[in-house]
């Protein structure tokens, strides 16, 4: 699904990312670890097109992300808060990305009844605009709002970062479901081991910018990554 | 500690976005504040003797329009003077005393444009004074007064800020106060003439101004002190959301899409609902110009593609800033190019359309003087709309909609440099107007005007594509340049 070739980003000289070769099977549940630094955001916005590559290119459904913008009608994502618009209600949000993807209102309704428990009640029909609502809850609109229009591959940076236990729980399962369905490729980052190990059939270790392990989940995979980042 | 926060301040002045422009921009800016100057100070200058041959004594006159000068001055500042923050969250924890964050806040505000702009007219003036032989001393204490006056409108900007609205209550007084005093009614200036000219004539009355002044810095001062929590003075103003659906726009398609959000962008946003008084105001331009006499005819012109564009010149201007917050969204989502374009272009328009349509009212100088302006019109669809839109692709200067609250809050973050540079797309109109005048006549002059604009839509799809390809061209740069404030 997708392909990397060549990749590197370099900012004034500096190496920030610098893959040689990966690739993504259709179906797989792939997560991204690494610290600070590492250059998981940096994979993701040049995956997005919202940087540019210094050498190489990514495609995605072999369509190359840099030259041609098909790929953005089956990649849902979310990086961060600038995904969001603050001025709309989360309703409205919703319904907007809706539109974009060419759903109706009644496919929206379903999907947000559909994840009604992971919302909490603290999202919709709360009369706040998206601006004021916490970090947390504002992450749960954008993590949603991925889904709509039934994407193929679906992006997430740091979705566990800022929510709480129960949410952080329930957001598993959703991404387990989407694992599960062998047409949706989902990309998680994250700082915590041990969630991303739980969700993902495969996982990859960046440090400075280069992979440094690529293993297939097993039992032993939590232990191999933490004894891997233990100093 | 002082040092520390000028260190700061410059800092992020000099990483700011905007600063970072291009040097081609900062030299036009260059040049157009010069210019504005030397506009002020010549005014400065020729006040005294342009009102000494229409025989009227200077300063008495000077005095008698002063109130009506610090009202406007008042309104201006409510509408535009952004207040100066230095980023006070993270200053809180760290050891500076309160009383020190505040003075230096408040302190920075009296650097502002919004002051010493007025020096450029006051001192040159006085200076005149001097020279042709009024009292020294005096000159210097109304001065004095008169910087007072000045320096309590700024605080008061400060104090009032926080009220929504406030600004078209001072409107509607100067308005009252001028009609009033126009149809001899009742004239204000007659109480306060002779106040102003006792700052002058009286020792010591200055005096009143400046212990106003300190008394309202006091005020100032405790009022932020007290409010310099997080969920008092610092605190965001949350306001209760409304799902609208605005469903009618479906039948639009993805256009619809856009326009639904724009108008919530306008609506539910400070920053962009002084677009639209800003419009509302522009359609008053014209009455400077059409019935008066003193104005060149060329100038008709250039009062008609005011009335109807100033949504135009305020809104258009920042496309696609207004959606900087959230551009990454954007530039991720299934969304042609065109079709965010486009919807920008209808919103142009339409409010256009909506300007020339208020604008009948001119048809009371007559029906050229609307033809004018209808003419006007269509040179901003045809024309002016393609050049701002065009202009945005450059404009990379993030626009921080959310920041809506907060005592010390940024809100009305006004890009007084990207007006000015408006100005050129009122200077081709202008050629053409004039070159119609001077070789034929008035009907030429409109018609010639009137065939750019038609000339500009009939190559819409042309110029969309040109736009199109500029704005793919300068994506990367605009989403990292959108990341700094976020």
């Amino acid at each position: 699904m997708i392909q990397v070739n060549q990749l590197s980003k370099k900012y004034n000289g500096t190496t920030v990312l610098n893959i040689n070769n990966l690739e993504i099977p259709k179906g797989q549940s792939f997560g991204l670890v690494g610290n600070n630094g590492a250059g998981k955001t940096t994979f993701f916005s040049l995956l997005l097109d919202l940087i540019q590559p210094s050498t190489g290119h990514i495609t995605s459904n072999n369509i190359q992300v840099n030259e041609n913008e098909n790929w953005k009608s089956f990649t849902g994502s979310f990086l961060d808060e600038s995904f969001l618009i603050g001025y709309l209600t989360p309703e409205e949000y919703f319904y907007f990305i809706g539109d974009l993807r060419h759903q109706n209102k009644a496919d929206i309704d379903a999907l947000l009844a559909e994840h009604e428990e992971f919302f909490n009640g603290e999202i919709l029909n709360n009369k706040k605009y998206l601006r004021d609502l916490s970090k947390g809850n504002q992450k749960k609109v954008g993590i949603i709002a991925t889904l709509i229009g039934n994407p193929e591959v679906v992006i997430l940076d740091e979705p566990f970062a800022n929510l709480d236990p129960t949410t952080v729980s329930r957001l598993k399962k959703i991404i387990k479901d989407l694992a599960e369905n062998p047409n949706i490729t989902v990309l998680v980052s994250s700082h915590d081991l041990q969630h991303t190990v739980e969700v993902c059939d495969r996982i990859v270790a960046l440090n400075k910018g280069e992979i440094v392990k690529d293993i297939q989940t097993s039992r032993e995979t939590l232990q191999e990554l933490e004894s891997f980042f233990a100093v | 500690m002082i040092k520390k926060f000028i260190y700061l301040e410059w800092k992020a002045f000099t990483r700011s976005a905007s600063f970072g422009a291009n040097l081609a921009m900062k030299i036009l800016l260059g040049f157009l504040m010069i210019y504005f100057s030397l506009i002020f100070i010549g005014a400065g200058v020729g006040a005294f003797y342009i009102l000494k041959k229409m025989n009227l004594e200077p300063l008495v006159t000077i005095n008698k329009f002063l109130l009506y000068y610090f009202l406007f001055d008042l309104v201006i500042r409510l509408l535009m003077q952004s207040i100066p923050v230095l980023n006070i969250k993270p200053l809180l924890v760290l050891p500076f005393k309160k009383p020190t964050i505040v003075h230096f806040s408040l302190g920075k505000t009296a650097l502002s444009f919004f002051n010493w702009v007025h020096a450029l007219f006051f001192v040159p003036f006085s200076i005149v004074l001097v020279l042709e032989g009024y009292d020294v001393i005096g000159i210097v204490m109304w001065l004095v007064a008169i910087f007072s006056l000045i320096y309590i409108n700024n605080f008061l900007n400060i104090i009032l800020s926080n009220i929504d609205k406030l600004f078209v209550v001072f409107i509607g007084l100067a308005i009252g106060l001028g009609g009033a005093q126009y149809y001899k009614l009742f004239d204000i200036t007659i109480f306060t003439t002779p106040f102003f000219q006792g700052l002058y004539a009286q020792k010591g009355l200055f005096l009143i101004p400046i212990l106003v002044l300190i008394g309202l810095y006091q005020f100032t001062f405790k009022y932020f002190k007290n409010n310099l929590f997080l969920d008092a003075g610092l605190s965001k103003k949350e306001d209760v959301a409304k799902t609208e659906n605005l469903v009618w726009l479906n039948q639009f398609g993805t256009l619809g899409t856009f326009l639904k959000n724009d108008i919530k962008l306008i609506r539910r946003n400070k920053r962009s609902k002084t677009t639209i008084v800003m419009s509302v105001v522009f359609l008053f331009y014209g009455l400077i110009f059409f019935g008066n006499t003193h104005q060149p005819e060329a100038m008709h012109i250039f009062a008609g593609i005011f009335v109807s564009g100033g949504f135009l010149f305020v809104f258009g201007q920042f496309v696609p800033s207004w959606d900087s917050s959230y551009y990454q969204l954007m530039m991720t989502q299934n969304i042609p190019y065109r079709g965010y374009i486009t919807s920008k272009w209808w919103l142009i328009v339409i409010a256009t359309f909506i300007s020339t349509i208020i604008a009948s009212f001119y048809l009371l100088y007559g029906w050229e003087v609307y033809l004018t302006i209808v003419v006007g019109a269509i040179y901003n669809i045809g024309v002016n709309s393609h050049l701002v839109l065009l202009g945005g692709a450059f404009t990379k200067t993030p626009i921080d909609l959310s920041n809506a609250g907060g005592a010390f809050g940024d809100k009305k973050a006004f890009n007084a440099s990207a007006m000015l540079l408006s100005l050129p797309k009122i200077f081709l109109p202008l050629l053409l107007y004039w070159l119609g005048l001077h070789f034929a006549d008035k009907t030429v002059a409109l018609a010639l005007v009137a065939g750019a604009g038609v000339l500009g839509f009939i190559f819409k799809e042309k110029v969309f594509s040109l736009i199109e390809k500029r704005y793919k061209l300068e994506k990367y740069s605009t989403i990292s340049a959108y990341k700094q404030k976020n």
